[in-house]
């Protein structure tokens, strides 16, 4: 088969974009989109990193009052969870071929995306009925910049998923190859662990 | 799938062929994914910068080599800016601003490791592009946007951002504090978060291409030292940037949204502010956790392209290629774990100034292995005086001389006294700024041939080297005594303090210099776009005679750089003068009698 039926049918294993292709000509081990978003994972953790140690420098300073976490976060970090189960399941279903197993499993991942979203604008009410705004004490504005930033990187997981929800709805499209499938998980995995992280943080560190 | 991988490969540059024939004006020469095109717009969008902010050094000099004086034509030029001829203060300090920004970002940062690492990286490990050519692409656009809006930013009516490159609060945090924290200062911060966007998808490719994507036979040990100089920039880029962003995000939350992070007990003109709780303090740690870094970004793609071309117009293999990778590995670690060097003065721990005395210092142990490798490289060698030659010599020279200032600096005792005078605008401006423009030039003057397949014209390089290494030790040297003396930097007119005025002649010549050595720039700038259409041409495929792989690629490379498979690697970058051969480069086989190593 010439090699521009493999692309137009997207029959690489491996990714079928031209991108892809010239990847795959000298690829070793890992597959370099797969590398770059672990690359990319520890350059998103400095920046967190940054923030919590701007936090640990603050919160040894006059004047930082502690406060409890509303429990709404508690009710998305079970989302968060339950979301990360449901992709492993659906990049399991893909490789098997499972293909209504995996559509399912996306809108699951889906919904459990947005109710984190929905839980964590949930909590914020909650913080802003217990005068806990962003104007007021340092360590307020900290939780304030942290979840935020935290939740816009889940946002940008969910736009992908939306891709992925797409493409596994269109008639148009057959795809086998799992790399999307994977990175998707990769980073949807990371976001969640990043969320447990923020919340053992939050609450041990006041 | 073994059988669909071997079709992929036989096919793969009949695949390149027809791609070619697809290629629009817009695809090949805007949106192109060809990381040696990409590479060429962040030359060029950087060569672009370094006249603007070249051009606002010359005219803030103008202001402090000659504070007497009125200059109508600055009027044309700058309008209300310079109303009667004369420079405001507030835009002073916004063209002294900008001027760092754009050297320090735009051109040694973007410029600099945006075009080598863009354009050798794939060339030298034998790769056809970046691990993702889309990343690339979006990393040059995003470079562009932030330019954009850098840009924008100089025609607001408050001018553009003047708290100092280094954007420390409350001066930034406060829109009140000056008319360079206005509009200017936002869109500052937007342009960085933009361009630190783009630093980032640079640096991911950089990395990833290294380590996933060399041609067979590349091992680490046989890469080009530019290309381990380049790895390591890319490591500090993707480490630190993020650090900046999230101090830059919480500037921004400071600015517009009321929160104090930074801010506490202020009072502007008799108002007392409601912020507490802030310490500005706490953006200074952030900052300079990318700011430190940030200096071996700028520096260590020099270091890695001078080594390099040292060794090839010695004609002798670089002096201790091992002890060369692990002291720029050295470098790097300690890049991280120094930046309160640039705090003595915060009221920090003196326990904890001193540790960050000692690791300081540590930085001359790498940096002193590398010096001594490249003369020794240099020692009795059969030297070729190419201007890629001199200026990658001139960046040793330079490195040694402003290396030796930064142990005055980096002593807390000592940096008491010199803490923001002339003496750290001397130092870091031939350690880091000029050091590394040698670095680039040099860079451009080797790899020319390879980018446009014509040369850059030699009577106007050597002209350009000559005034360029003379006046910036004209420049910079005088501003070491200035500095002693307790001259402040940043200052807009030293004339009205009794104890500078000994220095108003200096400071006359110090202009007078800047002005001739911005001249000889231009006509760099001018050499560089005449060569690229008149050059003489290239009709050697290694004009230098040279052992990396980009000079196994035709004169004028395709998308995807090697017509035929890419070549195999069997030794390192290095056999120079082996065996009575004055060359072998990296994709000759090892002869059954030749010699072991060197």
């Amino acid at each position: 088969m010439e090699i521009n039926k493999l692309i137009k049918y997207n029959l690489f294993p491996l990714g079928g974009d031209r991108e892809g292709l010239v990847a795959m000509e000298q690829r070793k081990k890992i597959h370099p989109h797969k590398f770059t978003l672990w690359v990319g994972i520890g350059s998103l953790l400095m920046m967190f990193a940054g923030l919590t140690s701007a936090y640990i420098v603050k919160r040894n300073q006059a004047s930082w009052q502690t406060f409890d976490l509303p429990s709404f976060f508690w009710y998305s970090t079970v989302a968060i969870v339950a979301s990360s189960v449901t992709i492993y399941l659906a990049e399991k279903a893909f490789k098997q071929r499972e293909m209504s197993k995996y559509r399912s499993l996306v809108v699951s991942t889906l919904v459990l995306g947005v109710l984190f979203i929905v839980f964590q604008l949930l909590g914020f009410q909650q913080l802003y009925a217990h005068e806990v705004t962003l104007t007021g004490n340092v360590s307020y504005s900290f939780i304030y910049v942290i979840v935020l930033l935290h939740a816009a990187h889940v946002v940008g997981g969910i736009i992908v998923l939306l891709v992925l929800f797409a493409k596994a709805f269109s008639r148009k499209t057959r795809t086998y190859n799992s790399v999307p499938v994977e990175l998707a998980g990769t980073y949807w995995h990371f976001v969640d662990a990043l969320w447990i992280y923020l919340l053992l943080f939050l609450i041990m560190i006041r | 799938m073994s059988s669909v991988a071997t079709l992929q490969h036989a096919d793969v540059h009949d695949a390149h062929h027809e791609h070619h024939h697809h290629e629009t004006f817009i695809t090949k020469y805007v949106f192109s994914q060809d990381h040696k095109m990409i590479a060429k717009q962040f030359l060029v969008t950087g060569i672009i910068w370094a006249i603007i902010g070249g051009l606002f050094s010359v005219v803030f000099r103008l202001q402090l080599g000659y504070p007497e004086s009125t200059f109508p034509w600055l009027e044309d030029l700058l309008g209300h800016w310079a109303a009667g001829g004369k420079l405001k203060p507030e835009f002073y300090y916004a063209l002294v601003t900008m001027h760092g920004t754009i050297l320090v970002f735009f051109v040694l940062t973007a410029g600099l490791s945006g075009t080598f690492a863009n354009f050798l990286i794939p060339l030298q490990v034998g790769a056809r592009d970046m691990a993702s050519p889309m990343l690339n692409m979006l990393s040059y656009w995003f470079f562009f946007l932030s330019s954009i809006i850098m840009f924008s930013s100089l025609f607001v009516q408050t001018g553009p951002a003047g708290g100092g490159w280094t954007i420390y609060p409350p001066l930034s945090a406060l829109g009140d504090a000056s008319s360079g924290a206005k509009i200017g200062m936002d869109l500052w911060l937007v342009s960085m978060a933009m361009f630190i966007v783009s630093a980032l998808l640079g640096g991911l490719n950089y990395i990833t291409t290294i380590l996933n994507m060399r041609t067979k036979g590349m091992s680490m040990t046989r890469l080009p030292l530019t290309i381990w100089a380049l790895f390591f920039t890319a490591v500090l880029g993707v480490l630190s940037f993020p650090v900046l962003l999230s101090g830059a995000i919480l500037l921004l939350f400071d600015r517009n949204l009321g929160t104090s992070f930074f801010l506490s007990d202020i009072v502007v003109a008799g108002k007392i502010l409601p912020n507490e709780g802030g310490s500005a303090i706490l953006f200074q740690h952030l900052f300079w956790f990318l700011g430190h870094p940030e200096v071996y970004i700028i520096l260590l793609p020099a270091m890695g392209m001078s080594s390099e071309i040292i060794s090839v117009n010695s004609r002798k293999p670089i002096f201790g290629y091992m002890a060369m990778v692990g002291s720029v590995f050295a470098i790097a670690i300690l890049a991280f774990l120094v930046w309160a060097h640039h705090m003595f003065v915060t009221g920090l721990n003196p326990f904890l100034g001193s540790v960050f005395v000692l690791l300081t210092l540590l930085i001359a142990v790498p940096s002193a292995i590398k010096v001594f490798n490249w003369l020794t490289t240099l020692w009795r060698a059969k030297i070729r005086f190419t201007p890629a030659m001199l200026f990658a010599i001139g960046f040793v020279s330079l490195f040694i001389s402003g290396g030796l200032t930064g142990i005055f600096l980096g002593n807390s005792a000592l940096d008491l006294h010199l803490h923001d005078t002339y003496f750290v605008v001397a130092h870091f401006h031939i350690v880091m700024g000029v050091a590394s423009f040698f670095g680039m030039f040099a860079g451009v003057y080797h790899w020319f041939p390879k980018m446009f397949g014509r040369y850059l014209n030699n009577t106007m390089a050597f002209i350009h080297f000559w005034i360029t290494m003379i006046g910036a030790y004209l420049i910079f040297w005088p501003m070491h005594y200035e500095g002693l003396a307790g001259m402040p930097r940043r200052y807009y007119d030293y004339s009205s303090w009794s104890s500078f005025n000994m220095f108003n002649g200096l400071n006359e010549f110090i202009s007078f210099v800047a002005m001739i050595v911005f001249a000889a720039q231009l006509l760099f700038v001018f050499n560089f776009f005449y060569s690229m259409f008149k050059g003489r041409k290239v009709t050697d495929t290694n004009p230098w005679g040279a052992n990396t792989l980009e000079w196994t690629t035709p004169i004028h490379p395709g998308h995807g750089n090697w017509p035929g498979e890419i070549p195999e690697v069997f030794r390192g970058a290095y056999d120079y003068a082996k065996d009575g051969k004055e060359f072998i480069p990296q994709d000759v086989p090892v002869g059954d009698d030749e010699t072991k190593g060197h």
